[in-house]
């Protein structure tokens, strides 16, 4: 019940900030210098084609009467046409977002294994030799740029062993889950370094704390122990770095997609950003947002639920 | 006693590490002259896509330009990101973390809906958006980290204090009488801090990282500004031919994130002992 409450409350609370970020989307896009219609159609622009253009985005209305009717085209989904291909920007992001959510749980996938193992591990044998293993793999893998990490296994797994392609994620479904392999361990690979180190540090101070060491003098096994008092203490930070994590990942898509060239929402961006297809980057952010409000929602539900020491309030 | 005597080198040794190895990107970024004759924008139509050789250590662009000569120049601009790009959300971030956690209740509440304005921005995403008014560009890299970069140790630094403040030794504190400023300069920071230094240290790393992901997408620092994120740009469409392009500036990258690391636990360390 008490979630219930607080679940519907934090709602609550996420709509002010929402009609807020809305309307800095809004003044972001009309920040951009000089006429937006003009920067639009670049070169191409003939005074008819411009003018149609400016009737068609709502220029020549009022501030006011253009952000009800951006608004207005957020809440039905009706984000506006894109120039460059010539259709609406929801269609168009609805038929890209699979292989970006498809990325994302891929890489989940292998973050969690890449992460919670070795970090346990570093974290009960603290000071011996995997601890200091795990340690140095993680401590290198802070520096690693996934965008160049992603090259480098495409120069190894794609170029040299000819395992996986080199770019595109093919036509059938094996095609497109053997295509996000390496994708996504480039994904996790550029985020597993700091939940491994979180991990450690929080494995080795519950393992030194009071209740602990009290469970043992109960005489409770060490695998109930490492389950009850060890595991579940040490993944509350570390799933909420998980979830924060996981916006960072659906933002490094934005690069992912561009090094194997996987028809993503992020490659969606970028190309958008250079063909300056406003409507689009628009529609991209203000889905961004929604999808990181969401997850923030979650994670702190999720994080309530498991430290009894925070207060649903 | 053996075991504190070796604790203590251990850190002395990480930290040592970190510092040589940051010391050198130091020098390389204030004499890049000092390490390599070739101009690292010189275009040389004879020696084009050479692979690496006694002449051309890390081999050659498309341009013919020398990738050895490029990655050391390129020093100077990555630090320059990584560390200013990394401070200022260090310090506002920290600040309002102590705030939002140590106040609670209305002052918790907005600070926390200010938070989940930018939360809703991941980084990459925002700096699109500002790329699109200001222009691609170094200015627009700073914008977009500063405005991005806060909320991280704000959110790590409040869930400490939130912790900590129910804790005995600041209860005493208060009931002590003493005052607010005292209580979170003598009680608060010193068992916060260190989660957000640590974080720090990565944060230069991350922000190196986040740089040059955007120069490597095209709207960060722009070509031929030597840059490592710009340089692997540039050999991504001949990384089926050329590999060296791309490998050897994220070894570098790779090489200074580490040494930043290093200095960070070294850190870490000495913080946490001296707590002890």
């Amino acid at each position: 019940m008490d979630v219930f409450n607080y679940t519907l409350k934090r709602i609550l609370q996420m709509i002010p900030v929402f009609l807020i970020v809305t309307v800095l989307i809004f003044l972001l896009i009309r920040a951009i210098p000089g006429d937006p219609a003009m920067v639009m159609l670049g070169e191409k622009a003939t005074p008819e084609s411009l003018a149609a253009l400016r009737e068609k985005l709502g220029l020549n209305e009022s501030y006011i009467k253009q952000f009800f009717l951006y608004f207005k085209g957020i809440v039905t989904f009706d984000l506006g046409d894109s120039i460059k291909f010539n259709t609406p920007v929801s269609t168009l992001i609805f038929s890209r977002v699979g292989t970006t959510i498809c990325l994302t749980i891929m890489s989940t996938f292998f973050t969690v294994i890449f992460s919670f193992i070795p970090g346990y591990i570093a974290g009960i044998n603290k000071d011996k030799i995997p601890d200091q293993i795990v340690r140095l793999i993680a401590l290198i893998g802070l520096s690693v740029p996934s965008f160049w990490i992603g090259l480098v296994l495409l120069i190894i797994f794609a170029v040299n062993i000819k395992i996986f392609p080199v770019a595109g994620w093919g036509n059938t479904p094996w095609e497109h889950f053997v295509g996000l392999i390496l994708p996504s361990i480039t994904q996790a690979i550029a985020v597993s370094a700091v939940l491994i180190r979180n991990l450690r540090n929080n494995v080795v101070d519950i393992k030194n704390s009071d209740y602990v060491d009290f469970a043992r003098s109960k005489g409770i096994s060490p695998l109930r122990i490492s389950t009850h008092h060890i595991i579940r203490n040490a993944l509350i930070p570390t799933t909420t770095l998980l979830s924060l994590k996981l916006i960072a990942m659906f933002g490094g898509s934005i690069v992912i997609e561009n090094v194997f060239n996987l028809p993503g929402i992020g490659n969606l961006l970028v190309n958008s950003i250079y063909a300056r297809d406003y409507a689009v980057v628009q529609g991209i952010v203000v889905m961004f947002v929604v999808v990181v409000m969401v997850i923030n929602l979650l994670t702190d539900i999720i994080y309530s639920i498991l430290d009894p020491r925070v207060k649903l309030s | 006693m053996t075991e504190k005597i070796k604790k203590k080198k251990n850190i002395n040794i990480s930290l040592l590490i970190g510092i040589i190895i940051v010391g050198i990107t130091v020098i390389l970024a204030a004499f890049p002259s000092l390490f390599t004759t070739f101009d690292p924008e010189a275009i040389d139509a004879k020696s084009m896509l050479a692979p690496p050789s006694m002449l051309h250590l890390f081999g050659t662009d498309n341009y013919g330009r020398d990738i050895f000569s490029r990655v050391i120049y390129s020093t100077r601009i990555d630090l320059f990101i990584g560390v200013g790009a990394m401070i200022v959300p260090f310090f506002i971030g920290t600040a309002v973390g102590i705030i939002s956690g140590y106040y609670g209740g209305k002052v918790d509440a907005f600070l926390m809906r200010i938070l989940d304005i930018f939360m809703a921005f991941p980084y990459m995403v925002l700096a699109i958006a500002i790329v699109a008014i200001t222009g691609a560009g170094v200015k627009a890299l700073f914008i977009s980290m500063w405005l991005v970069g806060w909320k991280e140790y704000t959110r790590l630094v409040r869930s400490e204090v939130l912790v900590v403040k129910n804790s005995e030794y600041v209860e005493a504190a208060k009931v002590l009488g003493y005052s607010d400023l005292r209580v979170i300069m003598r009680s608060i920071i010193p068992n916060v801090l260190s989660s957000a230094i640590v974080y720090g240290a990565s944060d230069i790393v991350m922000c190196m990282m986040s740089g040059a992901a955007m120069s490597y997408l095209g709207l960060g620092v722009q070509a031929p500004t030597p840059e490592w994120g710009a340089i692997i740009s540039g050999g991504k469409a001949f990384f089926t031919v050329a590999w060296w392009i791309t490998v050897f500036p994220g070894i570098f990258l790779v090489i200074t994130g580490l040494g930043f690391s290093l200095i960070g636990d070294g850190l870490s360390d000495m913080l946490r002992q001296k707590g002890r």
